[in-house]
């Protein structure tokens, strides 16, 4: 008999198992569409490999992700992809994500497939590959992709392989009824998994109240050392840290994952996945889902084409529209309410409740905190769930991310305790999502504080540059002047004529100084003016042009001055340019002058009136 | 007697010595480069670099606070940054000031493409590098980076750019917090 140890906290919710494992799994059939999400697991989503109105094959890869942690998606049956367009999503936002739409042909047409004849032949790598291509991701809870988790870390050797059987939360019963009619598929999965982790210890935990599992992974586990834990039922021995604590005494550190202790979970749906993508070649193109709740006349488990619209499944369960008061996917202790039944089937959809007003009443208000005490007691991570509502409802996100807000599994046994009926997860949820969120401003402010001193630095770096290259040049005219000086005094001696250049160069000089003159003859002029132009915008308009046109004037002579000195050959050009700005500046102040004599007309006009 | 009181008084002196020459070392030697008080205000702030307060970049303002400028400059952090301000400094949070501008919704630039005539004005404007383009080419804004500054809009010469609020989208949505106000003998009172 397997040892096994007890978790802190937990509760005895009622079961409701029993409608939904009364039938044997059916299959639900084709559905008219199938809408495939292009993300149905955290990570990245996938892009579409595929075009509107192309054919595509059962088992064909419709997207895949580039980027990123992700998964491929398969198609589920042949048919011809109808759009790729934002809709409604198992999420609970209720916002609508992109998807793929199937219209399936009903020839159900596979794509070739290859199966290998013996895994063991290859090397752990090509497995995980095809466990990778075959867009597994964990099919319990968030959906971690199956072959990154099947890679642990170099340094951490896993020496405990779970295989988690408790399904410990009420209504759901997909694992259950996968255990008590696919025990051999879950095995050989559970095999493949082993041979590529090489643990010492593989241990199927099942929670007592499921006999029947119990019994058929017995008979499957035959022969070999897989051992079959019974643990007792209580809510939520499934959940990864507490099965682990039962079956290994172990505790997952904070902010760890299991593989830091030695340990893996993963789950029976996985494991049947993984044996279908090895010894089939088929990728995950199906699940099972349960279907269930007093609103349907035949509760019971589908095996669904993944993309498969839950009211499609709703309708073959026999739902009473009438008698529905709430929608619930996921169980009742940590699903969420669906806004709409046009949802699909995702890798991670376990459970459907359509459930009655007095099966799941609408929860009563909320009423202050009497501090009982009865949701620390029953919290099987051992927080303090009294204090992180407290900090979580008065945005004290800090304080309660000291109280290991970050722990919480969300698994509700707070909730369901509390006698104030305080909603005390969808609290810890807020919180969470809260400092995410600062945690993610915090990592863009940070970036965009290093872009901008990168930026700072590169502009100043810049200005250096062109500073350093300006001396130069005035170096190097200095040099060329000294020279030319040295031979007009040569030229001087030898009594020669100066060249025709240094002449035209002189006459521009006097040009410039002229105008030079003018220009600080005009400016103090503009000084005086500046406030009667307040009223007349043209005037300030023409101000502008003015000094505009000066400023240009500068840098032309700049130009045309340094252009001489190197005696470069557009000196001509620049002369031109010149005067053609003197021209301009010259305009400028005639038409300048003419609008303040305007305004100053109306001025007089207006005082004498 | 005299003695003791000698040996005391060269004991403490000695001692005074040493220590003064200790901390002296110290002092220089772990000498803090800059003003930390700056970097730790300069953290708080939202880094849009969009100079609504006045002042040239989230630096320089921080730089004022450090000096004593009030602490409600700041439009795009808005109360929370106020707080978090108020919190390290210890001062009164006060008002966001509203000559400054009012909080809003994060907003992100976008180009309008097949208008944009490639004048790179928007690019010298833009203060973290998050417009790319080359002069007579088209420009766009990397959206992850744009810090929603706004600088870019004014200089545009043919008004191509738009600031775009952002929506909550499926990836960036979070959980509400449970609806409040309403007590258990309310709801009898609207049921009776």
């Amino acid at each position: 008999m397997t040892q096994l140890w007890d978790f802190s906290g937990g509760i005895h919710p009622a079961e409701h198992k029993q409608q939904s494992t009364a039938r044997p799994i059916r299959t639900a059939g084709l559905p008219e569409r199938l809408v495939l999400p292009l993300q149905q697991h955290i990570g990245d989503p996938a892009e579409p490999l595929v075009e509107v109105g192309q054919r595509v094959l059962k088992g064909q890869k419709i997207a895949d992700v580039s980027i990123g942690m992700g998964v491929p998606v398969h198609a589920p049956t042949s048919g011809v992809i109808e759009s790729i367009a934002e809709l409604p999503v198992p999420h609970p936002s209720g916002l609508n994500d992109w998807c793929i739409t199937l219209e399936p042909d009903g020839e159900d047409q596979w794509r070739e497939r290859n199966p290998v004849s013996d895994y063991r032949k290859l090397d752990r790598e090509g497995v995980l590959e095809i466990i990778h291509e075959a867009g597994i991701s964990g099919m319990g809870g968030a959906g971690f992709p199956t072959d990154i988790k099947l890679r642990p870390p170099r340094d951490r050797k896993v020496d405990t392989l779970i295989l988690n059987g408790a399904e410990c939360e009420p209504y759901i019963t997909a694992d259950d009824m996968t255990m008590r009619e696919k025990a051999n598929e879950v095995v050989a999965g559970l095999k493949v998994m082993a041979w590529i982790l090489r643990p010492e210890r593989c241990v199927i935990g099942i929670e007592d109240n499921k006999p029947e599992a119990i019994e058929a992974m017995q008979r499957a586990c035959e022969g070999t050392q897989i051992e079959i834990a019974v643990i007792p039922t209580k809510y939520p021995s499934g959940g990864e840290k507490q099965l682990i604590r039962i079956l290994t005494g172990l505790e997952v550190p904070s902010d760890g994952i299991p593989a830091d202790i030695g340990v893996m979970c993963q789950n029976i749906g996985t494991a049947v996945a993984v044996s279908r993508a090895v010894f089939e070649d088929s990728p995950l193109i199906s699940r099972i889902v349960t279907i269930t709740g007093e609103a349907v006349r035949e509760p019971g488990t589908f095996e669904a084409l993944i993309g498969t619209p839950i009211d499609h499944l709703l309708e073959q369960a026999g739902l009473e529209p009438q008698k529905v008061n709430r929608l619930v996917l996921g169980g009742p202790m940590m699903g969420y309410t669906l806004t709409t039944t046009a949802v699909p089937v995702t890798k991670t959809t376990n459970c459907v409740i359509a459930a009655t007003e007095a099966e799941l009443p609408t929860p009563p208000p909320e009423q202050p905190c009497i501090r009982c005490g009865q949701c620390a007691e029953v919290c099987p991570m051992e927080l303090l769930p009294q204090q992180l509502f407290w900090y979580s409802k008065s945005g004290e996100f800090e304080k309660a991310e000291h109280l290991n807000l970050f722990d919480c599994i969300e698994c509700g046994a707070c909730s369901y305790v509390c006698p104030s009926s305080i909603p005390l997860v969808q609290y810890y949820r807020f919180a969470k999502g809260e400092i995410r969120v600062q945690r993610a401003e915090q990592v863009k402010a940070d970036r965009a504080r290093e872009r901008f001193e990168a930026r700072q630095a590169r502009l100043e770096r810049e200005q250096k540059e062109k500073e350093q290259r300006r001396k130069e040049r005035a170096k190097a005219a200095a040099e060329a002047q000294a020279k030319k000086q040295a031979e007009e005094e040569k030229a001087a001696a030898s009594g020669e004529a100066v060249d025709d250049r240094a002449a035209k160069a002189a006459l521009v000089q006097q040009a410039l100084e002229r105008k030079k003159a003018k220009a600080a003859g005009t400016t103090p002029e503009t000084g005086r003016q500046t406030p009667a132009t307040e009223e007349k915008p043209d005037v300030e308009a023409l101000e502008k042009q003015l000094s505009q046109a000066k400023a240009k004037l500068d840098t032309m002579q700049g130009m045309l001055d340094d252009a001489k000195a190197q005696q470069a050959d557009n000196v001509d050009k620049l002369e031109r340019a010149v005067a053609k700005n003197h021209d301009r500046v010259q305009r400028a102040e005639q038409a300048l002058a003419e609008a303040r004599k305007a305004l100053a007309n109306t001025t007089e006009s207006q005082t004498s009136d | 007697m005299w003695t003791g009181i000698l040996i005391a008084v060269a004991v403490l002196l000695a001692l005074a010595v040493v220590f003064g020459g200790l901390l002296g070392f110290a002092s220089e030697r772990f000498k803090v480069e800059g003003n930390p008080l700056v970097d730790q205000i300069d953290a708080l702030l939202p880094q849009t670099q969009c100079g609504q307060c006045g002042y040239p970049g989230c630096r320089p303002y921080a730089e004022a606070i450090a000096q004593g400028e009030a602490i409600n400059k700041c439009p795009p952090g808005g109360e929370s940054t106020i707080k978090a301000l108020a919190d390290l400094l210890d001062v009164e949070p006060q008002p966001l000031d509203s000559e400054h501008g009012v909080e809003q919704a994060k907003r992100v630039a976008v180009i309008r493409e097949d208008e944009c005539i490639g004048c790179t004005k928007c690019i010298q404007a833009c203060p973290v590098d998050a417009i790319l383009g080359a002069a007579k080419h088209m420009h766009t804004v990397i959206e992850s980076e744009c810090t929603g500054c706004d600088l870019c809009v004014e200089p545009c010469p043919v008004d191509c750019i738009d600031m775009v609020t952002v929506e909550p989208d499926i990836r960036t949505w979070t959980w509400t917090p449970p609806p409040s106000g309403i007590i258990a003998t309310d709801r009898q009172g609207a049921s009776a």
